[in-house]
Formats: structure tokens, C-alpha cells, sequence
């Protein structure tokens, strides 16, 4: 497991730095997702996590630093002045911290969804509903139906999201993202909320999913068990600094990290 | 920012914390949950319920004390503004206690039914629909649960109905037609909006306007016909919608809903105050559509009225307005039908759920508002020129606030989202007052009292909006001609069929099926 | 110049009614971020009854500051009751609902309270009885402002003192601020939320009887459909301000009194109106969050 595979990277970011009105929420974050790994981002509440993620997402614009995206190996893209969807386009899919499903929507519709940005239909093509408009829906749900299957989630396409159990919430969630087909995928948080036997389930598709869809994954994480043994790589934030950084092992018995999480003493 | 939502319901008695203790304001509510006095109701015999109606009395006479109290100066001393002294009406007084105590109870009795619903429909909805379909190998996904036979026929009962309209009722009854036909038409617009995109507009009625004045204006000044301005009012309504919402559709749901409000009063008094709109006078002598330059009530009529077709004063030009109102609706329907189901339909639902995390799903959130805010502005230009070739005269009079209220309540009525709701929304709010004309003074009161009570009561409208199913269809070519079954057909059939046995999402290892496509196909 | 100092003078006037209509709009949205459409009613129902009071009050012979002081304490309590029974009925079955839910339910009241007092009281147009008593001192200040703009203007200080203190100095002042920068930490701290919305309905229902009260005297004219014109100005002012902040409806309303006054006296009274909501939409869009509100980062 230790040093993940050197293929280059499929994300790096240089100096992030997030101002919040006088409160440093970032500040000069040096990052990097290696392509095909698993990569954790971890550190005590208030860290700035998810300010990270919120940064990467375009939900947030740093106030300074950059963030290359290499969706394939020698195309490069500056993220910094791109909207959300934009980035979601360009491959970078997200789930939140706390479930942000479309929740009195059905599972499928969930899924369906996320297609958006693969789909070509317009007003003019919704209005008239021509052959390639059917085809493209047809493909569509057929796509987002098997994806869910994969995923477990077939029998209750036709459930209102708000109704699945919070696992299968969770669950939803991921493949959701998944159905913008990423590059990279970042999890917020994937463990929140889940018990023992789920969160075991959670480290198999994590790899799973890395494996099988070909992607790279970056994970925000509070549960140390699955973040030791599901990343490659772990980086830790405190108080928006990168405090270490490198392969679970050397992680754990970091002192800088140990204080961090235990404080002084 | 955040919206106080007290979860935790407060206890009984902690509500009423204000000048009369023990729940005056025949609000008091209870707490929407399954009522503690309720359990025991079962066993607890003749003292309990008497206990319990005890209870209730005491409530609603402590309410209609309040309420006396509370419209005392106003119900009971009138200005009377020829003499300018005070009418003393006391008689008045009575009645209203009598009212409040029954809407007291009615009220309380609504809220604890409510509670026990409420409950029920949680339990009903995490049974969620059964499984639909996936009864066999190969085949796809349609994506539209059809429509059953008989609601078919139903639908050609109702279309052959409204058709033959005309030749058998009386010229009123077409004008009240064509009237709630345009309010339709504005609701299945608004609908879109709010309904689908979650954007509150509330200055539809400026909309709804600039379809009028495109038509008058351009019919007085360039004598343009019907047939032309139609596209074109709703063209200057769309262009208005879209250069309304360019700027302001970055402002969040309140700020939406209240310069939206804003500008429709701006158009209002732009209207009343300039020259060549002719301010409030309005603009009269609108000529009314004609049919291949036919005339209508000098040629046909005789015609049809000596053959007993329809009635001796019906107006042809009405009957031809009718006949196009009709049909826009049911292009109306069939357009707003085809939208919701499409992918613009449906980043609309996203976006209504969840602003944050439709971006996330790559959609574009502002050209996405600003089609939803286009398009329903579109039909309220297309309602306007109607509206105006109906009436032959407009004034800025007819495009105030209340018709925006008027169309927003019909789609909050009807159920928002709804395409069934908005036409039974529309029928319910035009018709009803025009059948209940000596209630007519009570015609606003109860309009408004009808919206709050809906958004106690029935917050999801008279006939909610339903999710559509997905079902399966066996035996049906695949998607772009490929042989479907060649495609490892025990993925497809171990898939759907397995899982949907469970009920719940197998917690096994993800991927027992290799087969299926992978989300990463060719991009 | 004579001109531009009475412009002045009215700008202010008018800001100041604004000031005390707009906040209490400013402090519901502040406590449950909904905009309470139906304010402008409460408004105009503190106008009706104030006239009311006086002209029944009148007819039993009390007259003079007596007089104006009764009708005026009678119309504050009055509002007060009804604003805290609006919320009870209309707004608070609705908690932990969709945020469209109590707006629609809002402007239902609206309409509402609206076409009540027009069944019960009288469609037509109410002239009011000049109610401020000749003050002697300003008798030399006429060509600058009235006694009721006068009054008009000492009873808004008055209020807004009162206001500042009891939302500084009272333990459900603090209650109420803590609400509005977090309700779910204040309600873990023990406050008593129920008691605190409505304690804010109160408070903003009294501000605008006063309001009522006061414009009553000023434009001496009134029917049923003054609420919803005032209501939709104040409410500009209080998003001009920065919806939530106090002191951002005070200032809020004086800028929109100031630019309509000048509009009316420069351009012409016919696009005073435009002009308030012109003001509203370009602020609004250049800055979304008012004059003096915080942009806020939203939570994901």
C-alpha cells in the first residue's frame, strides 16, 4: 500500500488560501490527488475541510493560490475561475457532508439528473420530443437505472429519495456523482452517520469504485479506521495549514498530527 | 438566513405565552403530532370524551372572547364616512362570537386530524410504490407510465365536451369560459415557474400585460391582426422576462419574490403614466381575431343560428376566441407535459430542491432560471393577447397586483407542479365566484382565508403532483438498434428482479453484476 | 433652496414612517426569515383604529394631547393583538414547512385583513381628523415643517430609543438577538423561541400603529388599501437596508424617503412610485444583501 502508484497527478493545488472576512479559514495549501489513488484529507472540526472541498467545487473562489485539474494524462485546467457546474462538467463530482439529495424527487430522477450535463436536449428538442431527444431519455434512464443496479439501489428507483433509509441515502449519493462520470471523486464526509457493518460495506465501494470506474477519489473523513485503511495517501489540515502529509503509516504515528488531534500535552 | 423550524414540538402549554392564557386565537394550534389525548380515547370511555369536549368548549369560548375583544373597534364601530361620525352597530358583535366559536372548533378539530394524517401518510410514503416492472430479460426503460384507457377516455369526453361548448349554452357562459381558459393558460405558465423552478414570481401580471399592449398598441397604431400579434406579444413578453431575469435571478427566493413585485408595479405605473398608452383611459377598440378575413357574425351566423346551432345573441368573434383559447391550453399542456419530463424539466425540479447541489449535478443555474422564467413568461404574453382581443379594451386597471395573486393562488390551489391542479386550481377560483355572484363582497375575503387555510391544511394543493414512475417494458427493441439480449441479459435479469425481492438495498459487496455498461462509456 | 430644504424636511418625514413600518419587517425576517406580507395590513388596521378611537373617544369629550395620546396607546395595543393572533393562526402551523408555505400564507392574510376591513369598515376614502394640538414653539418654524412633521419626527426617535433599548437592555431583547444570529444555538441555550416570535410580532405591530397613527395625521386621507402601497415601500426600505438589521431599516427607509421626495419634487409626483422601486431593483442587484447587510456565505 505505501507510496501510491506515481502516475502523475490528477489534481494539484498550489498556496490555496481562503479569507473569510478577517478569519484565515486556508491558508497556503500545497495539495495533490495522485491519479487512480485514494486520497484522504483529514483533520479536527474547523479545519477547513470542507472549505477545501468548497474551494475545488467552485462553490467558494480561494483568495489566492491555484488548482490544476488533469482530467487525462498531459491536458491540464485552472479550476479558479470556473463556476460549479462547470467543474462538474469538466469531471470533478462531489457528495456533501450532510445529504443533499433531491429528496421529493424519485431515486432514478436523482441519477437522472446528474446525466444532465452528458445530455444534449434544448428547449426545442423537450418541446417537440423528435427521435433523438427520445433516444437520448430512453439511453439516459436505461444508463441511470444500471448504474443503481451496480450500485444496489435498482428496487427503489422509483422511490422518493427522502423515503430510501439513511445508508441507502448515502449510498445514492455517491452513485449520483458517479452518473456525471468524474475523473475525480470527492466524498465529504462518506462515513457520517453509518455503523460498523456499513462502514465496512463504505471501504469496499470506496475501492471499488476506484477500481472499477477508473477514477481517482479524494475523501474528507473523521473515521481514522477507514481512512487507514482505505487511502494511499492521507493529508492533514489544522486550522487551515497542511500540517503533514504521506502514507497512512507514517500519518499515525506523526507527532505534529498526534498533538493536533490530542492538543497540547 | 436560516428559517427557525421548532422540530421538537413545544408542549401544550408553552404556546400560549401572550395576553389571554389558555389559547385564545382560535390558533393556538396544537402540535402537529399524533394528539396525547388521543390514545387513550380508546378505553377511556364516556368521562374521557366528555373531559376532551369540555376542553374543546372551553377553548373555543376563550377564542371567540378574543376575537370579540379583538374586532371590537372595527366590526362594531363604523365610520360612517357621509356624516362623519361613528356608526354603533352592536348587533354585529353576537355573530361574531358565534363565528369564532365554531371556527375555533372546527379549526382544532382540522389541526388534531391533520396531526394524525400527517403520521399516516410518513407511514404510507416509506412504503413507497412497489417495484415496478423488470419482469424479464432484454428490453429498456421507457421512460412514461402511459396513460391508462380510462383515462383516456376520459380525456376525449372532456375535449369533445369543451368543444360543443358553444352550440348549446348561452353567450355568458362562453365569456366565463374563455375568462378561466386564459387563467388557466396563466397558471400552467406561472406553474412553471414556481411550481417546477421554485422561483416566486410575483409580478406575473406585467407579463401578462406586455402580451395586452403588444396587441392593442400594434392593432391601433399599425392595424396589425390577431393572428400576427399572437407570436409577437408573446415574443416582447419573453424578451421582457429574459431581460428582467438576467440581472435579478442571482437574488434568492424572498428577494426574488418581492422585486419581481416590484417590477410588475414599475410596468403598471409606466402604463398609467405615459402618453402613448393613453394612461389609465386605456386603449379601447381592439379589433377581435378573424378567420381568414371572414365575417363571422354577418355571414356565418345566420347560418348556424337558422339551423338552431347556437344560440340567437351569440357573438362569432367570442366563439372564435373561445375556440383558440381552447387550443392554446391544450398546447399549453402538452408543451408544459413534454418540459417537466425533459432535461431542462428536470434541472427545474433540481433546482427547486436543492440550489447548492444542482450545481454540483453540472447544471447551469442561471441560464436554467432564466429559461424557467422566460418560458413562463411567454404563456402570459400569449394570455394577454387573448385577454385583450376578448375584451376589445384594456387599461393598466386590469394588470395589478391581485391578478398576479389571483394566478399564483391558483397554482398554489390546484397543487403546485401540477398540470390536473392548475386547471382545477383555475376552474375553482374564476368559476366559482361567478356562479356565487351575490357573495361577491366575500369573493376576496375567502380568497384569502382559502390560501392560508391551504397552506395549513393542504399545503401540497388539491391535487399534489406525482412523481413519475419509470416502468419496465419487456420485449422491446434497446437503445439505438443494438441486440439487446446479447448484452449479458443475467446482469439485467439477476438486477432488477434480486434486488427488488429485498426491498432494501443489498449491504453486500457493490457489483455482483459485471456485465451492465460502465458509467464511463464513450463521453 | 427653500424648496430643496422642504424636500428635505419630507424626505425625512416619509423616511421616518418608512423606519417604523420597515422594521418590523427587518425583525421578523431577522427571527424567521419570512417576509410578512401581511405588516402593511397591521399598518393600516393602526390607522383605522386610531381614527376610530379618536372619533369615539371624541364623542365622550376628551380632546387635545389626551386625546391623541388614548387613540394612540389604544391603536398600539390593538396592533399588537392582532399582530401576535396573525402569527399564531397564519404562521405558526406552519413552522418546519416548505419557506414558500408562510409566504403564500402571508399574502393570504394580506388580502385578507385587506377586504375585512373593507366589508366591516367602508370601501371609500376617510379623511382623519388633525389630532396633533398647535405647539406654540414651532409656530415660527412653518415655512420649514409642520407640527406634524414635527411630531411626526420626535415620536420616530422616541420609538427607536425605546426599541434600541429593549433589545439591548431586556432579557427577551437578547433572547430575540440571539435568535436571529442562530436559532438553533439559541433554542439549545434555552430560549424560548415561541416566546420570541411573538414577543417580535408584538413589537413590530406596535412600531406600526404608530406608523399608522402618525401618517394618518400627515396625509390625512386613508382607505382599506393604504397597507399593501406602505407596506411594499417599507418593505423596499428594509431590504435596501439589508433585511435583519435593525439599523439597516433606518437608514434603509430614509434613503428611500429622500429619493422619492426629491423625485416628486424634481421630475414629477407621477414617477415617485418608479422611482422607489427602480431604487429597490438596482440595489438589489448590485448588491444583494442591502446597504448595511453582511454578505453572507452560505452553508453547504
Amino acid at each position: 500500500m505505501t507510496g501510491a502508484v506515481k502516475r502523475g497527478a490528477v489534481l494539484s493545488t498550489s498556496g490555496i488560501t481562503m479569507i473569510f472576512g478577517g478569519l484565515t479559514a486556508l491558508s497556503d495549501v500545497d495539495f495533490e490527488v495522485g491519479r487512480g489513488s485514494i486520497t484522504a484529507l483529514i483533520g479536527p472540526n474547523g479545519a477547513g475541510k470542507t472549505t477545501f472541498f468548497n474551494c475545488l467545487t467552485g462553490i467558494y473562489r480561494p483568495s489566492r493560490g491555484t488548482m490544476t485539474f488533469s482530467p487525462e494524462e498531459g491536458r491540464e485546467i485552472q479550476l479558479r475561475k470556473l463556476a460549479p457546474d462547470r467543474i462538474t462538467y469538466l469531471g470533478i463530482a462531489r457528495t456533501f457532508q450532510n445529504i443533499r439529495l433531491f429528496n421529493n424527487l424519485t431515486v432514478l430522477e436523482n441519477v437522472l439528473i446528474a446525466c444532465h450535463s452528458r445530455m444534449r436536449a434544448g428547449i426545442l428538442g423537450a418541446l417537440l420530443r423528435d427521435g433523438k431527444t427520445v433516444a437520448e431519455e430512453k439511453a439516459m434512464a436505461e444508463f441511470s437505472y444500471r448504474l443503481l443496479d451496480r450500485y444496489g439501489l435498482a428496487a427503489s428507483a422509483n422511490h422518493l429519495a427522502k423515503n430510501l433509509p439513511y445508508g441507502a441515502q448515502r449510498r445514492l449519493e455517491i452513485v449520483r456523482a458517479l452518473a456525471t462520470r468524474p475523473r475525480l471523486l470527492l466524498l465529504d464526509e462518506p462515513a457520517a452517520g453509518l455503523n460498523i457493518a456499513e462502514t465496512r460495506e463504505l471501504d469496499e465501494l470506496i475501492r471499488y469504485i476506484r477500481d472499477e470506474e477508473d477514477l481517482s477519489v479524494l475523501l474528507i473523513e473523521h473515521d481514522m479506521s477507514l481512512v487507514m485503511s482505505v487511502s494511499d495517501r492521507v493529508f492533514v489540515l489544522d486550522y487551515g495549514v497542511l500540517i503533514a502529509s504521506g502514507p497512512p503509516d507514517e500519518i499515525r504515528r506523526d507527532p505534529k498530527v498526534v498533538k493536533a488531534y490530542l492538543g497540547e500535552d | 438566513m436560516t428559517t427557525v423550524q421548532t422540530e421538537t414540538a413545544p408542549p401544550p402549554a408553552s404556546g400560549s405565552g401572550g395576553p389571554s392564557s389558555g389559547g385564545p386565537g382560535g390558533g393556538v394550534p396544537e402540535s402537529p403530532g399524533p394528539d396525547p389525548a388521543g390514545a387513550p380515547e380508546g378505553r377511556g370511555g364516556a368521562a374521557g370524551h366528555l373531559a376532551r369536549a369540555l376542553a374543546e368548549f372551553r377553548a373555543a369560548l376563550l377564542s371567540a372572547a378574543w376575537f370579540s375583544v379583538l374586532a371590537l373597534p372595527l366590526v362594531c364601530f363604523r365610520v360612517n364616512a357621509v356624516s362623519g361620525g361613528i356608526d354603533y352597530l352592536w348587533a354585529r358583535l353576537p355573530r361574531l362570537a358565534a363565528l369564532a366559536f365554531c371556527a375555533t372548533l372546527a379549526w382544532r378539530f382540522l389541526l388534531r386530524r391533520l396531526g394524525f394524517s400527517r403520521v399516516r401518510s410518513a407511514v404510507a410514503e416509506t412504503a413507497g410504490p412497489p417495484p415496478e416492472g423488470a419482469r424479464g430479460p432484454g428490453g429498456s426503460w421507457l421512460t412514461l407510465l402511459d396513460r391508462a384507457p380510462a383515462k383516456r377516455l376520459l380525456l376525449a369526453g372532456a375535449a369533445l365536451l369543451l368543444l360543443s361548448v358553444p352550440f348549446w349554452t348561452t353567450p355568458y357562459v362562453v365569456t366565463i369560459l374563455i375568462t378561466a381558459l386564459i387563467y388557466i393558460t396563466l397558471g400552467l405558465g406561472l406553474n412553471i415557474v414556481v411550481g417546477v423552478a421554485g422561483l416566486l414570481n410575483l409580478g406575473y401580471a406585467a407579463f401578462f400585460a406586455v402580451g395586452a399592449y403588444t396587441f392593442a398598441l400594434l392593432n391601433q397604431n399599425f392595424g396589425m391582426g390577431f393572428w400576427i400579434c399572437l407570436p409577437l406579444g408573446a415574443l416582447s413578453a419573453t424578451l421582457l422576462g429574459l431581460l428582467l431575469g438576467l440581472p435579478i435571478l442571482r437574488l434568492s427566493g424572498d428577494y426574488l419574490a418581492i422585486v419581481t413585485l416590484g417590477f410588475a408595479e414599475i410596468i403598471r405605473l409606466v402604463l398609467v403614466n405615459v402618453g402613448f398608452t393613453n394612461g389609465p383611459r386605456g386603449i379601447r377598440n381592439i379589433q377581435p381575431p378573424t378567420l381568414f378575413g371572414a365575417d363571422l357574425n354577418g355571414a356565418v351566423k345566420p347560418l348556424l343560428v337558422g339551423h338552431g346551432l347556437v344560440h340567437k345573441d351569440m357573438d362569432l368573434n367570442k366563439v372564435l376566441v373561445y375556440f383558440i383559447i381552447l387550443a392554446i391550453v391544450a398546447l399549453t399542456v402538452v408543451c408544459v407535459y413534454r418540459l417537466e419530463n425533459s432535461r431542462l424539466g428536470r434541472a427545474w425540479l433540481a433546482l427547486r430542491e436543492d440550489e447548492v447541489a444542482c450545481q454540483a449535478m453540472g447544471i447551469n443555474r442561471v441560464r436554467t432560471k432564466l429559461a424557467a422564467f422566460a418560458l413562463g413568461s411567454t404563456w402570459a404574453g400569449l394570455a394577454g393577447v387573448v385577454f385583450a382581443a376578448q375584451i376589445s379594451f384594456i387599461n393598466p386597471q386590469s394588470f395589478t397586483f391581485m391578478l398576479s395573486v389571483m394566478v399564483l393562488s391558483i397554482v398554489v390551489l390546484g397543487g403546485m407542479g401540477s398540470i390536473p391542479g392548475v386547471m382545477i386550481g383555475a376552474a375553482v377560483l374564476i368559476l366559482l365566484p361567478e356562479y356565487l355572484r351575490e357573495y361577491s363582497d366575500y369573493r376576496m375575503l375567502i380568497f384569502g382565508l382559502i390560501m392560508v387555510l391551504m397552506m395549513v391544511f393542504r399545503p401540497q394543493g388539491i391535487i399534489p403532483s406525482t412523481r413519475r414512475v419509470y416502468i419496465y417494458r419487456p420485449e422491446e427493441h434497446g437503445d439505438g438498434g443494438a441486440r439487446p439480449s446479447t448484452r449479458n441479459p443475467d446482469a439485467l435479469d439477476a438486477g432488477p428482479g434480486g434486488a427488488g425481492q429485498d426491498g432494501q438495498a443489498p449491504a453486500g459487496v457493490p457489483g455482483t453484476a459485471g456485465g451492465p455498461p460502465s458509467p464511463r462509456g464513450a463521453r | 433652496m427653500e424648496l430643496f430644504l422642504n424636500l428635505c424636511v419630507s424626505g425625512l418625514t416619509k423616511g421616518s414612517i418608512y423606519a417604523l413600518i420597515a422594521l418590523g419587517y427587518t425583525m421578523v425576517y431577522g427571527i424567521i426569515a419570512l417576509i410578512n406580507f401581511a405588516h402593511g395590513e397591521i399598518y393600516m388596521i393602526g390607522a383605522f383604529t386610531a381614527l376610530i378611537f379618536s372619533m369615539v373617544l371624541g364623542a365622550f369629550g376628551l380632546s387635545g394631547w389626551g386625546l391623541l395620546f388614548a387613540s394612540g396607546t389604544l391603536a398600539v395595543v390593538y396592533c399588537a393583538m392582532y399582530g401576535w393572533t396573525l402569527e399564531k393562526v397564519a404562521y405558526k402551523p406552519l413552522r418546519g414547512q416548505s419557506r414558500l408555505a408562510p409566504l403564500i400564507s402571508a399574502i393570504g392574510m394580506s388580502i385578507f385583513l385587506q377586504n375585512y376591513v373593507q366589508l366591516v369598515q367602508t370601501p371609500n376614502v376617510l379623511s382623519f381628523p388633525d389630532l396633533i394640538p398647535d405647539i406654540a414653539i414651532l409656530a415660527g418654524m412653518r415655512g420649514v415643517a409642520s407640527k406634524t412633521q414635527f411630531a411626526i419626527l420626535a415620536a420616530t426617535a422616541v420609538s427607536m430609543v425605546a426599541l434600541t433599548l429593549f433589545i439591548k437592555k431586556t432579557r427577551i431583547g437578547m433572547a430575540m438577538r440571539a435568535v436571529s444570529q442562530d436559532p438553533t444555538m439559541a433554542r439549545l441555550s434555552g430560549v424560548n423561541i415561541d416566546k420570541v416570535i411573538s414577543t417580535t410580532f408584538i413589537i413590530g405591530s406596535m412600531l406600526a400603529a404608530v406608523g399608522g397613527l402618525l401618517v394618518g395625521n400627515y396625509g390625512r386621507q386613508m382607505d382599506f388599501f393604504i397597507g399593501f402601497l406602505a407596506g411594499m415601500k417599507a418593505f423596499t426600505a428594509a431590504v435596501l437596508g439589508g433585511i435583519g438589521s435593525i439599523p439597516g431599516a433606518v437608514v434603509g427607509a430614509l434613503v428611500l424617503g429622500f429619493a422619492e421626495s426629491f423625485a416628486a419634487g424634481y421630475v414629477s409626483s407621477d414617477y415617485e412610485d418608479v422611482v422607489a422601486f427602480v431604487l429597490l431593483i438596482a440595489i438589489l442587484t448590485l448588491r444583494p444583501d442591502g446597504i448595511m447587510g453582511s454578505a453572507t456565505t452560505q452553508k453547504v
